[in-house]
């Protein structure tokens, strides 16, 4: 099918790429059915699309190429409302609040979107308790090193 | 909102299958303990706000903004991933 994306135009999805979110993402409840797109050749950087409305997209990353600590702890319920029978059929994406400049970037840790691949559902978990917080700088910050020491 | 008096270890039905309990009072902070079907997602307000203010934003990126990002030179560059 064709969907279209707010950040790539128009693109051909085949529809066992579409994910379902039952119970919709936070702010966004009523919108159920996303496809995600890879953005850049080797950015790693994904969209995360809405199928039924063009400008609800979120850009995600693999949280864990940006912080090597990060651990999520699957709820319960969250494993049988995805259906989830094996860990190596889930993936996990953090979303970006994306700033300019880039630096200031952060990546929402507390509320990781989980997917099964194997049956394409997806929830956006809120991690209760976990000590993540929805905005943590995605830069390491290096200090204002390039600015000083000429 | 309906308004209802609970004590100790009283509780509330809601439906067929929720029950919410007071558990433990200790001053101004209440424990509350719930019993939900697996499918009914529960979170402190505040959190969920958050994380609904969070999504709002995140969503806001603008097209020229993810252009910029992908035309620029690779942010991570130098960096060991």
């Amino acid at each position: 099918m064709k969907v279209q994306s707010k950040y790539l135009g128009e693109v051909e999805v085949s529809d066992d790429r579409i994910i379902h979110f039952e119970s919709g993402l936070p702010a966004f409840e009523d919108k159920k059915q996303f496809v995600i797109l890879p953005f850049g050749d080797e950015a790693p950087f994904f969209i995360l699309q809405s199928i039924d409305e063009v400008e609800i997209a979120f850009v995600i990353v693999n949280p864990f190429d940006f912080f090597n600590e990060y651990q999520v702890k699957l709820p319960d319920s969250t494993i049988e409302m995805l259906e989830i029978e094996k860990e190596e059929d889930v993936a996990i994406f953090a979303m970006l609040t994306v700033q300019e400049p880039f630096a200031n970037t952060t990546a929402n840790l507390q509320a990781p979107v989980v997917i099964n691949a194997k049956k394409q559902k997806g929830k956006q978990v809120v991690l209760s308790d976990s000590g993540y917080k929805t905005k943590h700088q995605l830069m390491p910050v290096t200090a204002s090193s390039s600015q000083e020491g000429r | 909102m309906l308004v209802l008096t609970r004590k100790l270890k009283e509780s509330i039905q809601i439906g067929d299958d929720i029950e919410i309990k007071i558990v433990a009072i200790d001053g101004d902070q209440i424990k509350i303990g719930i019993d939900a079907p697996k499918h009914v997602d529960i979170h402190r307000k505040e959190v969920y706000l958050a994380i609904q203010e969070e999504n709002s934003e995140a969503a806001n990126t603008t097209v020229d903004a993810l252009q910029q990002l992908l035309q620029g030179s690779d942010p991570f560059k130098g960096q060991n991933r």
